[in-house]
């Protein structure tokens, strides 16, 4: 007895309930790799976690048999890391998870068939989502098979273009429950086919038709469902005002409606789009045919509860501009990018009004001046994003008055811009400011950015392209001040050494890595950046020519989260590329290298990655590669890209802005 | 023979004389005229079987450009289908009857004449008489033509009818009209002349083609619907079932032959003597009505079938509106439909119109929808499907294949699901097919066994998707894969049937 009681009182975790361990659970599931130490920590543990877990995202469709036999309780199973799913991976889903699978993804996965489908469809009886998107070999007679699904609710099958209105048809009569319909890129669906969709299945939400060959006929149709939010009509070339003349409608539900690219569609029908939609709250206009006039503007009387409205790349007037500000005046997201024609003018009077705006998009908007951005600041307290990429003639003064007026901030894109250390010194005064783009901004050095380093501590990207002032000394203030970096991008930053990567190590979070053209990076900063940041999925060292296998070899080792890496003209051979297949989820790889690689290396180290998707080399090896290897590459789901471009000496960063500005309009 | 040009005489002379003399008593003479409209009607659709032979022997007849031999002829010829001692012991007994009747008429014509104040009892009581008679012999008649179908195979449509049955069926057209014969008969010495001149009603439906007359009586039928006459404002007429099917309208008076249009009995009369060569004889017989003549009394038709929504004992009465739309909805309503598609061998019809008309199209229909019911247009079959319950796009067997020939177990796996959908989808649109027709809503709507329309295609339909599919099913279940299917799943095309007309209910 006494030795059974030390035994009892050497588990201490027995005394946990299950339903606590599973809070605990709850708190530690966002970071995989805790969740995998914690069920390695014992036997129960590994049962509970076993239990525990809802959704799968294995790397390769061959697990299935034996994750889904230890977790029984998934729910939501995505396979987009798996590119080759066969019909028998979806029955042993089908015969594994059956009746508690609830969604499932297979939008990057090819290979299976009706058959496949059939059997998930019959066996899965709950299956509320499925994704089939790039499904493009997919038929009517398929889509029969995924009707059986009944009780359906969210459907995605973009791309899917061999589909038909007999295919959607079936599926409309079939599943009953739908109420998230995806069909873009479908272009053999039409106006019947949607039609009959919007007659069939009532509970609609949210609606997909971009780019299908619609015309406003079968819109009579879907704005007849009542709870219809959101309608994307994307690229709908057949949508035009005649269509929608009789149009009638009462959709109080509408949220959000997305007519951009509609080229033939004009204030006129816009107007009847909108007559019945009084609650619409966003709406996406972009690249729209006609002037934003004040007649265009005249079309949203209607939808006065507006709060988001993009413009993208509409020709504007002013007049038009102030319209939509007197009319839409509780509007909290404006976009506005490559609006070539908006002048200061249209953008204070906008802005004037719009005192709750919190997300402004003026990029490209090149005629806007210092005048805009005060008005701006002086009128927008609240704003949350701005991006101004590329405003080229919004003088630097500016900048000192965004970060006093709008402490708010935390999305600023000034990339391209002449903003200068003052300006950063002003702005790390937005102390939520998360993402920071200083692109190709050449007044900037170390003095600015050590500014942000010590005021932004939230700092979760920063864009360094080509900004050519900053050295390590600016790198490590970010480094020290940031930990919460996940994304830097230091590319063509041409004074960076291997100083910085080792002051970046720091950032523990780091995921997205980009040191394009840096000549002074060694493999030595890489291995410091592969040991301490274990998050690291994708990485860009092109062009950085001291960059060798010594590097890859601390990458293999320590980066086993890396999905995507570019090598291409580095110092890296075929040994560096075959120890990178010990990185089991790399899905993207690129090594347009010139020289240096054996075929046979590349051959041994494509065929050891499983899980690669896309492969970048370099034109040569195409020949000097097996073609059978190719196809049996091109088999498991991985694409290949043929590149043969030289290595380009690097300009002067100087003149190679001049040279931007001049191909610039 | 005289017996019969008499009463042959006393009918068209009724008849032609209350054309005269309109108001008192058209009741009759339309009937009589819409009947003839109505053979005429069926005249089209049998006409194919029967070209076969009538056109070559009337070829034959102006050969030999006799009057009474090609009728001895064709006897001759027609004589070998059938014994003749029978039916010429049956023909007597009939004369026989037909004399008895004649003798009460000529009674009745007598005593009409000098009770005029109560004419109008009478004449019910006389017309009661009559027509109890007139069945009893119409009944003989039938029964004497039925005794022939088992011998003659082919010639069905064109031998009995028109010999064995010529007095008879000269006479039954005009039951109704022994009452105008009776009241009338101050009339009959008057139309001696024009005995062969049919009533003005018949030329008046003689100018229209057959082709039209089709289509515009679809029409009617369909549109009648709408159609809402007071009750009472309107007489309503009620052919009886023998009347209906009655295949010809015109006789020869001299040798019984029997036609459905005047102009070819017109044609016929020729070869029996010069004197109906004349150009007055083969004239149309022409409009006499009286101008200015009160307006007539709207006429409706009741159909003899008990029950039936179209009789006039039927709380819900909706009267058929000309004699051809009762042709045709007694036959596609209350018959057997007789005559099969030979192309797709699925689809039955009792009107032989209805037929050409779909074997025109048949094949053509590429839009197909779980039901059976194919289209050829894809907006139709997508209004179908949006209409019904349960009912879903079919996709045609063409794509299944190709798929099937690019991968062997993708396309069996893909036919087997199509089979069970296929099954499935037919027991829940059978299903659907009685609850439509039980709601009291629906029926009054489109869907009814009432309108031509719809029985057809729920009866084709069901049968259609059977034909069509389990052929497959058979096919495919070879393919291990989808034994693998219906064995692991435990899946029955029955459960599939289930759970669709679960959700379609």
């Amino acid at each position: 007895m006494k030795k059974v009681k030390q035994i009892r009182v050497l588990k201490p975790f027995d005394l946990l309930s299950e339903e606590l361990v599973f809070i605990i659970l709850d708190l530690i599931s966002p970071n995989p790799s805790d969740l995998k130490s914690f069920s390695l920590t014992c036997k129960s543990f590994y049962q509970l976690e076993s239990k525990h877990r809802r959704s799968l995202k294995p790397l390769r469709s061959d697990y299935l048999p034996r994750i889904l036999t230890r977790y029984r309780n998934t729910t939501d199973l995505d396979l987009t890391f798996c590119p080759r799913v066969t019909d028998y991976a979806l029955s042993v889903v089908g015969c594994l998870s059956g009746p508690t699978l609830r969604s499932l993804d297979l939008s990057r996965s090819g290979s299976f068939s009706a058959a496949g489908l059939l059997r998930l469809a019959l066996k899965c009886v709950n299956l509320v989502e499925i994704d089939l998107s790039n499904a493009t070999e997919m038929r009517d007679a398929d889509a029969a098979v995924v009707a059986e699904a009944r009780s359906l609710e969210r459907l995605k099958l973009g791309r899917c273009k061999m589909l038909t209105d007999m295919g959607i048809g079936c599926i409309a009569v079939g599943c009953k429950k739908l109420n998230t319909v995806s069909l873009k890129w479908c272009v053999g669906v039409g106006d019947l086919g949607v039609g009959l969709l919007a007659v069939k299945c009532k509970d609609i939400r949210t609606l997909d038709l971009s780019y299908l060959p619609i015309t406003g006929k079968c819109l009579h149709d879907i704005l007849k469902l009542q709870h219809l939010e959101e309608l994307l009509l994307e690229g709908c070339f057949g949508v035009d005002d005649d269509s929608l003349k009789s149009l009638r409608h009462d959709c109080k539900s509408l949220k959000k409606l997305d007519a951009s690219s509609c080229q033939n569609l004009t204030h006129r029908g816009l107007t009847s789009l909108l007559s019945g939609a009084g609650y619409l709250q966003r709406l996406d206009l972009s690249h729209c045919s006609s002037v934003i006039s004040l007649d265009f503007a005249s079309s949203l009387k209607k939808v006065s509860a507006l709060q988001s409205i993009r413009l993208d790349g509409c020709s504007v007037t002013p007049d038009g501009l102030k319209a939509i500000g007197t009319l839409c005046n509780s509007l909290k997201e404006v976009s506005l990018s490559k609006c070539v024609s908006v002048t200061d003018e249209g953008l204070s009077s906008l802005v004037m009004k719009l005192k709750d705006l919190r997300k402004l998009d003026i990029t490209c908007c090149r005629k806007l001046s210092r005048v805009s951005i005060t008005q701006i600041a002086n009128s927008c307290p609240l704003l949350v994003s701005l991006k101004m990429e590329s405003c080229s003639l919004v003088s630097r003064e500016a900048f000192w008055l965004i970060g006093q007026k709008c402490r708010l901030l935390e999305e600023l894109d000034l990339t391209d811009n002449e903003i200068d250390d003052e300006g950063l010194k002003s702005i790390s005064s937005c102390l939520s400011l998360s993402s920071l783009k200083l692109g190709i901004c050449l007044n900037i050095t170390d003095k600015g950015l050590s500014y942000i380093g010590m005021g932004c501590s939230n700092l979760h990207e920063l864009d360094l392209y080509r900004s050519v002032g900053i050295t390590d000394v600016g790198i490590s203030t970010i480094a020290q001040g940031c930990i919460h970096l996940e994304t830097i991008n230091i590319s063509y930053c041409q004074d960076i050494t291997d100083k910085s990567l080792v002051s970046l190590s720091k950032c523990s979070l780091l995921q997205t890595f980009e040191s394009r053209g840096c000549p002074n990076i060694t493999s030595q900063g890489l291995a410091a950046i592969a040991v301490r940041c274990k998050r690291l999925a994708k990485i860009d060292l092109k062009k950085c020519p001291s960059i060798n296998d010594a590097g890859l070899l601390a990458l293999a080792h320590f980066s086993q989260n890396l999905k995507q890496i570019n090598v291409s003209d580095t110092a890296v051979t075929e040994v560096g590329l075959l120890s990178l297949a010990n990185i089991g989820c790399l899905q993207n790889i690129a090594v347009v290298n010139s020289s240096g690689l054996r075929p046979s290396g590349v051959a041994a180290a494509l065929l050891g990655c499983g899980g690669l998707r896309k492969a970048k080399l370099h034109a040569s090896l195409r020949s000097l590669l097996p073609l059978s290897l190719i196809h049996h590459l091109e088999a498991r789901g991985c694409a290949f890209l043929w590149k043969d471009n030289t290595l380009q000496a690097e300009l002067d960063p100087k003149y190679w802005k001049q040279q931007l500005e001049e191909m610039a309009p | 023979m005289e017996t019969e040009d008499d009463l042959c005489h006393n009918n068209w002379g009724s008849s032609s004389s209350k054309s005269r003399e309109p108001g008192s008593s058209d009741g009759g003479n339309q009937t009589f005229a819409g009947f003839t409209s109505q053979q005429k009607w069926e005249d089209a659709s049998i006409l194919d079987y029967e070209m076969g032979v009538e056109p070559t022997l009337q070829v034959f007849d102006e050969m030999k450009a006799s009057g009474q031999a090609n009728v001895d002829f064709l006897q001759g010829v027609r004589a070998q289908a059938w014994d003749p001692r029978t039916m010429l012991s049956n023909l007597s007994f009939m004369e026989q009857k037909i004399h008895q009747l004649q003798d009460l008429v000529h009674l009745l014509v007598g005593r009409g004449g000098q009770v005029q104040g109560r004419q109008d009892e009478l004449a019910a009581q006389q017309q009661q008489l009559i027509t109890t008679d007139l069945t009893s012999i119409i009944i003989q008649l039938i029964s004497t033509a039925g005794s022939l179908l088992p011998s003659v195979k082919h010639n069905m449509s064109t031998a009995p009818g028109p010999y064995t049955g010529q007095p008879g069926s000269a006479l039954f057209p005009y039951a109704r009209e022994a009452n105008n014969v009776a009241s009338q008969s101050q009339n009959n010495n008057n139309c001696g002349g024009q005995e062969f001149d049919l009533p003005k009603p018949v030329v008046v439906d003689e100018r229209e083609s057959h082709v039209v007359e089709e289509h515009e009586m679809k029409d009617e039928d369909d549109a009648e619907e709408g159609e809402n006459l007071p009750p009472g404002s309107y007489e309503i007429l009620q052919l009886e079932k023998e009347e209906i099917l009655a295949p010809h309208t015109h006789f020869c008076t001299i040798c019984g032959k029997g036609f459905k249009r005047d102009a070819n009995l017109r044609m016929h009369m020729r070869g029996h003597g010069d004197e109906y060569k004349t150009a007055a004889a083969l004239a149309k017989p022409n409009k006499e009505s009286v101008p200015g003549s009160e307006p007539m009394l709207i006429k409706r038709y009741s159909c003899p079938f008990l029950g039936c929504k179209r009789n006039k004992e039927h709380k819900k009465f909706q009267p058929l509106k000309t004699i051809l739309c009762v042709k045709n909805h007694y036959k596609r309503t209350h018959c057997d439909k007789s005559f099969t598609c030979s192309r797709c061998h699925t689809k039955k019809f009792s009107v032989i119109a209805d037929l050409k008309t779909h074997e025109k199209h048949c094949g053509k229909n590429k839009w197909l929808c779980s039901c059976g019911t194919t289209f050829s247009r894809k907006d139709k079959l997508f209004g179908h499907i949006a209409l019904f319950q349960g009912h879903t796009p079919a996709i045609p067997l063409e794509e299944t294949k190709t798929s099937a020939s690019t991968s062997a177990q993708r396309g069996s796996s893909e036919g087997g699901n199509n089979n069970q959908g296929m099954v499935g989808f037919n027991l829940g649109s059978a299903s659907n097919a009685n609850q439509e027709t039980a709601q009291p809503g629906m029926t009054d709507g489109k869907i009814s066994f009432e309108e031509p329309f719809s029985p057809m295609n729920f009866d084709t339909c069901n049968f259609g998707g059977f034909h069509e599919f389990p052929r497959l099913m058979f096919d495919d279940s070879e393919s291990s894969f989808q034994m693998l299917i219906a064995n692991a799943c435990g899946f029955s095309p029955r459960n599939v049937g289930e759970s669709v007309s679960d959700t379609s209910l």
